[in-house]
């Protein structure tokens, strides 16, 4: 056993580099329940059901993505409560949740997601 | 096998720490791009594709020329090239990467390249370019290893790799075509829409790859105890001087057809390489250069006895690589956007970070060549030894 | 003994893991495809747009043109003009039909300026090149649509348009919009090819391009644009082919544009 001091090292740096997620972000979570999100106050219900957009909002949007870009389509009816749509990130879906930090922000950073759609997509109010 | 990269000489780990050195600088400047876009590079609206997709197309006729050493050695049972062939195949396997390396640094959206493999487009050459290219990778990496690991073990290699070396064959000639392709079906680009590119293309492929192999081979045979064999290394001469010749040959043909015919749309490209347009002339220094090496080569490599002679090859091999990289990877690309389509001269020259991230890339390359031959000249040894 | 069982249990896995990683979205493209074509030839139109060069000379209507659609899609204005990024701009007759430039073009044409933007061609060099199928032409109206989240920007597109329609974003374009940015349209981020789209935002509302009603707000540019269907016979454009003489961009290429220029 000539190498075992190599190995010895090479064990403890692989230890500490696959556990960096864990040592990393200890302390770092400043609330251990999921986040308040400020709901738009005068509708009772999103375009689909709140547990399902949830899960799947991202799917959603990118179906819409391909119906409106790719196809030319511009309304989409609601399986749950049948109401009709028209598909646009910025136009419907911020229309209501129009407040990016209480809402979209809170949830992402809980979920440690960072998604890039206001790289492109403009919120109505955000136009500085 | 490949634990034989792991141990060597003191000289081997410096040669591993200068690439490594190279690369470092390369990761940073490539950063700096992913941080503030493609404006770092020295490309423009009218410029859209500079060093980096010249390099591509440069080392893809390297990877290609792999099939210089197969095709005899196989196919025609010549056995001078048997040392040689394994040089041949892992210097296709590193050419290849770089390639592949090329590209990637040239996207504006790296991240979303697997969209290539997701939304398939059979409709455009990018897209079978892709796919050939990796496909060779495979083939030779296969082929490599497991003929290699043949030859160590003392065996003759598996039926079946035989089967993939007929097939690297014909493989190395469509991946330089299908580079060609890239350029050549283009009606927006008159100087690239000429049925000789994809024979330009192999020409030169054929004159730059041995070129680089016979410097590594002297290279090898300087440093270490590998020795590819004086008629490997006078054979690729040949094989230099032909494909050079007919390289030249090819380049000739071309500014016939394009100034005797005298359509500005031909002209006017070849106009702006040697002689400047419009006041610009920024390549023409270059292309002088490119046109003396390559005729002094072609005419140089016509004598045996210079072939012979390792202290002239050497240097002549070198003007050889140098003639074809500044006309594959500097004046190809570029000049096809200059003049524009609507008529205007943008020159374009690289910037630094576009020069660190290009050397980078070739130090990843030269990096993977220097762990594949120290492995094959390690296992080598010993096999010589016993 | 067990390092040889242990290799070859290696390789097969490497290979099944190559197999898997290149067959599945090989077969998902194979199933896919169909989908792509159901969505369906309900109306199959041909935008197309016939430019009055006479009525385009003043420089009022050409840059009431190019600031409308500019300003409606968040075009950033760059000051290198070696990065600009442009949708419709002007550019002098010989340079747009060097074809047509001959010695001795009449005072009307020489050094005129003519608006020049993407020809949304019936047989589109760009989209035959894009290896992602990032741009295309849409079977619904013809329009040569680009999808933004799909582009990696390889700018194969650029290097295949013989318009010098397309523009890439070297960098992020947010600094250089004009403000207040309209969240009617999204920016694009630093890597990705832009060039008009046709207004296809627009046509969806039943409104014409951005361009076509600056134009109609100048005084006297009335009929410097015309846009129309090309493939209804009693459309406004055709009616206007019919009559008129006009010339396209590099017809030699064979990308059939649907810019028709009235000289």
């Amino acid at each position: 056993m000539r190498d075992k001091g190599r190995i010895i090292v090479g064990l403890v740096v692989f230890v500490v580099l696959v556990t960096y997620p864990l040592w990393n972000n200890l302390g770092a979570a400043e609330n251990t329940s999921p986040p308040e999100l400020a709901l738009p106050k005068d509708k009772t219900h999103c375009i689909e059901e709140k547990e399902y957009m949830t899960a799947n909002h991202m799917d959603l949007l990118n179906k819409w993505r391909d119906a409106v870009v790719r196809n030319g389509d511009r309304y989409y009816t609601s399986q749950s409560f049948g109401e009709r749509y028209e598909m646009s990130l910025t136009k419907t879906c911020m229309n209501c949740h129009n407040d990016r930090e209480k809402f979209c922000i809170r949830c992402h950073d809980y979920a440690n997601v960072q998604p890039s759609c206001w790289g492109c997509h403009v919120e109505p109010k955000e136009t500085e | 096998m490949l634990e034989n990269a792991f141990r060597g000489s003191k000289r081997y780990w410096l040669l591993l720490g200068f690439w490594v050195l190279l690369i470092v600088p390369g990761l940073a400047a490539y950063a700096l791009q992913m941080a503030d876009g493609l404006t770092v590079t020295g490309m423009s609206r009218d410029v859209t594709w500079g060093l980096y997709i010249a390099q591509f197309t440069f080392l893809v006729g390297v990877a290609a020329s792999a099939v210089m050493v197969v095709l005899p050695y196989y196919l025609h049972n010549y056995k001078a090239f048997g040392r040689m062939v394994i040089l041949g195949e892992f210097l296709a396997v590193a050419a290849v990467a770089m390639c592949t390396l090329f590209i990637f640094v040239d996207l504006g959206q790296p991240r979303r390249v697997l969209n290539v493999l997701l939304h398939p487009a059979p409709n455009s050459v990018m897209f079978w370019d892709m796919m050939v290219l990796s496909g060779y990778l495979l083939l030779n990496l296969v082929i490599g290893c497991v003929t290699f690991d043949a030859e160590r073990k003392g065996a003759p290699p598996p039926r079946w790799a035989k089967w993939l070396v007929y097939l690297s064959i014909p493989w190395a000639i469509s991946i330089h075509t299908v580079t060609a392709f890239l350029y050549s079906g283009l009606a927006a680009r008159p100087f690239w829409m000429t049925a000789i590119l994809a024979p330009r293309f192999l020409a030169s492929a054929f004159a730059s790859g041995p070129s680089l192999l016979i410097i590594l081979a002297l290279i090898l045979r300087k440093f270490t105890r590998f020795d590819a064999g004086k008629e490997a290394i006078g054979k690729l001469a040949v094989i230099v001087a032909y494909a050079m010749a007919i390289n030249l040959f090819f380049v000739l043909v071309e500014l016939f057809t394009g100034l005797y015919s005298g359509m500005p749309h031909h002209v006017d490209h070849f106009e702006y390489l040697f002689v400047g347009l419009h006041g610009h002339a920024a390549l023409a220094p270059w292309m002088w250069v490119c046109e003396i090496l390559t005729v002094g080569c072609v005419v140089l490599l016509l004598f045996p006895g210079v072939r012979a002679n390792e202290k002239l090859l050497a240097p002549l091999c070198l003007a050889v690589i140098v003639a074809i990289w500044i006309e594959k990877g500097i004046a190809m690309v570029v000049a096809a956007f200059i003049p524009s389509p609507l008529g205007k001269v943008t020159e374009y020259a690289p910037t630094a970070p576009e020069i660190v991230i290009t050397i980078g890339v070739y130090a990843i390359g030269f990096l993977i060549l220097t762990v594949l031959y120290k492995m094959v000249l390690t296992v080598r040894g010993r096999l010589e030894v016993t | 003994m067990m390092n040889e069982d242990r290799r070859s249990f290696l390789k097969k896995t490497g290979r099944a893991a190559v197999g898997l990683g290149l067959g599945l979205p090989i077969l998902e493209a194979a199933c896919s495809r169909p989908r792509a074509g159901a969505a369906g030839a309900a109306s199959s139109r041909q935008w197309a747009m016939v430019i009055d060069v006479e009525k385009c000379l003043r420089d009022e209507v050409r840059s009431a043109c190019a600031q409308a659609c500019h300003r409606a899609h968040n075009v950033p204005r760059i000051p290198d003009s070696e990065e600009e990024v442009k949708w419709i701009w002007s550019e002098d007759f010989e340079a747009v039909f060097p074809d047509q430039a001959h010695a001795h073009l009449p005072d009307s044409l020489k050094d005129k300026p003519v608006l020049v933007l993407c020809n949304h061609c019936t047989h589109p060099a760009c989209v035959k090149v894009c290896p992602t199928k990032a741009t295309w032409k849409r079977e619904k109206d013809g329009i040569v649509m680009m999808d933004m989240h799909r582009c990696i920007g390889c700018r194969y597109c650029m290097a295949a348009c013989p318009y010098g329609a397309r523009s890439f974003n070297w960098q992020d374009p947010r600094p250089y919009l004009e403000r207040p940015i309209r969240p009617e349209f999204p920016t694009r981020e630093k890597g990705v090819v832009e060039k008009c789209n046709f207004c296809a935002e627009r046509l969806r509302d039943g409104r014409e391009p951005a361009c076509v009603e600056a134009t109609k707000n100048v005084p006297g540019g009335e009929g410097a644009l015309t846009f129309g269907d090309l493939s209804e016979p009693n459309s406004n454009v055709c009616a206007l082919l019919r009559k008129r003489r006009t010339i396209v961009r590099k017809l030699s290429a064979g990308t059939g544009p649907n810019v028709f220029y009235i000289v």
